[in-house]
């Protein structure tokens, strides 16, 4: 699934909008994200994402096809997509007010 | 490719014999009955606990009425609190042969190793004349689990099981994904694709549960994700464990021992109800597999990063790698090297489709490498289930 872009970079499913370094890219290496070339700013090992076009502020990021976060500020094609630009949008279940009571009464001393 | 017809009407890839220890106390000589067995289709099972449980009952009895399985050998000491007669009348109700050799009443280590040994010879025998029947995809049930995971592991080895389990459950297959407690974060993602909407919430009431009891266990999933590895998220994280299970729409959950009624995708809920008990949710992989086993899988899909080595009792284990580095120093233990994504020499369809073929070749009666190695795990430990919710499984 990596027509018309970098061998370097893996897309997980056809719905997605960033793209997965699977060789790790210096700073200042070129990558190829659909027609545009762009160079890496800082180093990018193994695991982290890019944006496979231009994000949005308040878009959706997508991967495996599913949201895993949205964009705090717009992003731009072969940007490295990570905690500066990227908010979770998950509500954790420890979070909700049921667990609070849950986790409260746990923390009572034992015996 | 054909399966071993069994009399209550399941088909299996395997012909296999057990041999069953009901406490700890009878797990030598049962060990010593298999022992000259060893490379025949004989396996060892049990449970080492002397006070009885609803669930590791319903497991063994689930176990020891598998498709794959032919007959059945319980080795009981004789005073501990499995009810040996109720498994027994069980598997024997599904026309399977089954006996049962009480150590105290036989006279001993010797006599019953002896008799054990003598019962499992016959038993072959008559196993070699198991009817053959047309096996076709659409008869198969397919477990997936993950372990000894690394940043590799959610880029490869798992989205290739995805795009396998879509092949399967395409042809009809029952498939199964598990481990909520590795999926928290992806509860609402989950939710989405239920198959009914009455299916929704109970998909998230199960990873709520994993977080509770995680939480208590003072171990899980909750710390943010693996920044340095790239992962921004809780969500992104968990979809790198939760990308095994494929595109299809969740069809229902299951418990341990609970048998996929229909075609489709599920989820398999490992966490114990009610109070934290018993300790962690599963020991190491090999509970998991065996509870994916007790649901009907014929074969389980094992991801590794790092490099698992087991295997399992009862159902093949297809070991998938993500490491590329990892398969090269452990190949002789690796069925399939997804890894070679990372390097460009294969897509995610490609090592899909290798998957989708190796189940159908295992199906077939290919051995995989842990079979080959002579990897037979097993292990069963305590736990608490309640009976699963009216709206988890399809009407």
């Amino acid at each position: 699934m990596n027509e018309n872009t970098d061998a370097r970079l893996l897309r997980l499913h056809p719905a997605d909008n960033v793209l997965t370094v699977i060789a790790t890219l210096e700073a200042g290496a070129q990558i190829r994200v659909g027609r545009a070339t762009v160079a890496v700013a800082a180093r990018l090992p193994i695991g982290h994402k890019v944006a496979a076009q231009a994000i949005a502020a308040g878009e959706r990021i997508v991967k495996y096809g599913a949201p895993i976060g949205s964009a705090v500020r717009a992003i731009s094609a072969g940007e490295h997509v990570h905690t500066q630009n990227v908010k979770s949008d998950y509500l954790p279940t420890l979070l909700r007010e049921e667990h609070g009571r849950f986790f409260a009464q746990q923390q009572q001393p034992q015996q | 490719m054909t399966g071993y017809l069994r009399t209550d009407g399941r088909k299996g890839i395997r012909n296999t014999t057990v041999v069953v220890y009901l406490v700890e106390c009878a797990h030598h000589v049962a060990r010593e009955v298999v022992h000259p067995f060893h490379e025949q289709e004989v396996h060892l099972l049990g449970f080492p606990g002397c006070y009885p449980n609803a669930y590791a009952h319903r497991m063994l009895r689930q176990l020891c009425t598998h498709p794959n399985v032919g007959a059945a050998l319980l080795v009981s000491l004789g005073c501990e609190g499995f009810n040996r007669a109720d498994l027994l009348a069980e598997i024997r109700a599904t026309g399977r042969p089954a006996g049962t050799l009480v150590i105290q009443e036989t006279g001993g280590t010797r006599r019953t190793i002896a008799e054990g040994r003598e019962w499992i010879a016959s038993a072959l025998r008559q196993l070699a004349e198991t009817p053959r029947a047309e096996l076709a995809i659409s008869d198969l049930t397919v477990g997936t689990i993950c372990g000894g995971s690394d940043a590799t592991s959610g880029i490869t080895a798992n989205p290739a099981v995805g795009r396998a389990f879509d092949l399967l459950v395409e042809n009809g297959a029952r498939v199964i994904f598990e481990e909520t407690g590795e999926l928290i974060g992806c509860e609402q993602i989950m939710a989405a694709r239920a198959a009914r909407p009455a299916l929704a919430p109970e998909l998230i009431a199960c990873v709520e549960k994993a977080a509770r009891y995680y939480t208590t266990m003072g171990h899980g999933s909750f710390a943010p994700g693996n920044a340095e590895g790239g992962l921004t998220t809780q969500e992104e994280k968990s979809m790198g464990a939760y990308s095994k299970s494929g595109n299809s729409p969740i069809s229902g959950i299951l418990k341990p021992g609970d048998v996929p009624p229909a075609a489709g995708l599920y989820l398999l809920d490992v966490v114990p109800d009610g109070e934290v008990r018993w300790g962690f949710p599963n020991i190491s992989d090999i509970q998991e597999i065996g509870e994916l086993i007790a649901c009907g899988a014929h074969v389980t899909i094992f991801t590794t990063g790092r490099g698992s080595v087991v295997g399992s009792a009862i159902s093949p284990v297809i070991k998938v790698c993500a490491n590329p580095e990892t398969y090269r120093r452990l190949s002789e233990d690796m069925d399939v090297n997804a890894g070679r994504i990372l390097e460009g020499a294969a897509t995610l369809e490609e090592v899909g489709r290798e998957i989708y073929d190796r189940v159908l070749a295992t199906a077939a009666g290919e051995k995989t490498a842990s079979e080959t190695l002579g990897h037979r795990e097993f292990s069963l430990v305590y736990k608490s289930f309640e009976p699963l919710g009216p709206a988890c499984l399809p009407g």
